[in-house]
């Protein structure tokens, strides 16, 4: 699995080495659960559920919202 | 090495999902807020009860899309280049700045266009207040799961490869694809909240501009991201022999 090496095709100029699933894992985990949290609170907090109280959240990315495709009010 | 070189197409991700995110919310603003403006006037045309403004609709249409649409730029960008570490060599012989495009096209259907066809994105005054608990759960739902079936898809179509060639293993990858969409579609419950008299051109601008602010995000980041890859991974003239380094250019 942890290849660096380009696979040995010979035909191809140019095929890029993969990355070591070990490599990616620890920067998946932190950063992947970072960034859904961040569309979380672009896309459905303060809507369907609400981590904050009041509507702030939810007012101020209003249009956003609606323009990219979530669900609103 | 190798967790550097993660780290650093990390950060050029996000930093394309950034610039991307611009170009995006030019579009949001010149093509899409005329119609949230109209729509919100048919909602105020219509109801009798006068909401108090918690935000200005100056502020909403500004600073609050731009927020909006930057951070959902960052945090896409940023998860595709994590996919795109994974996709990187293991999807076929492409190259980063087409494993890129490649990528973000995939995503552009699988994250978007997908979920869209069967719960579009809806302007102000489409949707019952009460109903957005469920309309959100499906909404992510579809989203999830047209994102693990294209992941899916992907493996299949893959293995397929060694026996059926490539050309065969995708065509059959992309089908199976369809057709389990199709069943979710057809099983899914159906969300039809438009009122009566609401403009029908109205709602077909707004969802061509919402459309259009999604094609502009992941095609700009693309782009982008496969640039800012294809000079991280190849800074000289392109070649990957074995011993293959990736200078920490960062």
């Amino acid at each position: 699995m942890a290849q660096t090496v380009a696979q040995p095709t010979s035909t191809t100029p140019v095929v890029p080495a993969t990355l070591p699933l070990k490599a990616i894992a620890p920067w998946a985990v932190f950063f992947g659960v970072l960034m859904l949290v961040l569309l979380y609170f672009v896309g459905a907090e303060q809507g369907a559920t609400s981590v904050f109280s009041g509507t702030d959240v939810h007012e101020w990315v209003h249009d956003a919202r609606h323009l990219l495709g979530f669900p609103c009010h | 090495m190798n967790s550097a070189t993660v780290r650093n197409l990390l950060v050029r991700g996000m930093l394309a999902g950034l610039g991307a995110g611009v170009l995006a919310l030019v579009v949001a603003y010149v093509l899409g807020e005329p119609s949230v403006n109209s729509a919100i006037g048919f909602e105020e045309a219509h109801s009798h009860e006068h909401e108090m403004e918690v935000v200005s609709r100056t502020l909403q249409s500004t600073a609050g899309l731009a927020t909006g649409v930057l951070v959902y730029g960052v945090a896409f960008g940023g998860i595709a280049a994590l996919a795109f570490c994974f996709a990187l060599g293991r999807v076929g012989r492409f190259g980063p700045r087409a494993t890129a495009l490649l990528l973000s096209g995939t995503a552009l259907l699988a994250v978007y266009v997908v979920p869209f066809l069967k719960y579009p994105a809806n302007p102000p005054s489409v949707g019952a207040p009460d109903t957005i608990g469920k309309r959100t759960t499906l909404y992510f739902l579809m989203m999830v799961l047209s994102v693990l079936l294209a992941v899916a898809a992907t493996q299949l179509g893959k293995r397929l490869a060694l026996g059926l060639g490539t050309w065969w293993a995708t065509v059959v990858a992309v089908a199976a694809f369809v057709v389990v969409i199709g069943l979710a579609y057809q099983f899914l419950p159906v969300v039809n909240e438009v009122p009566k008299d609401f403009p029908a051109a109205l709602l077909w601008r707004f969802r061509l501009s919402a459309l259009a602010v999604q094609a502009v995000l992941w095609g700009g980041f693309g782009l982008l991201f496969g640039e800012l890859a294809e000079r991280q991974l190849h800074p000289a003239p392109a070649r990957a022999s074995s011993g293959h380094t990736v200078p920490a250019s960062n």
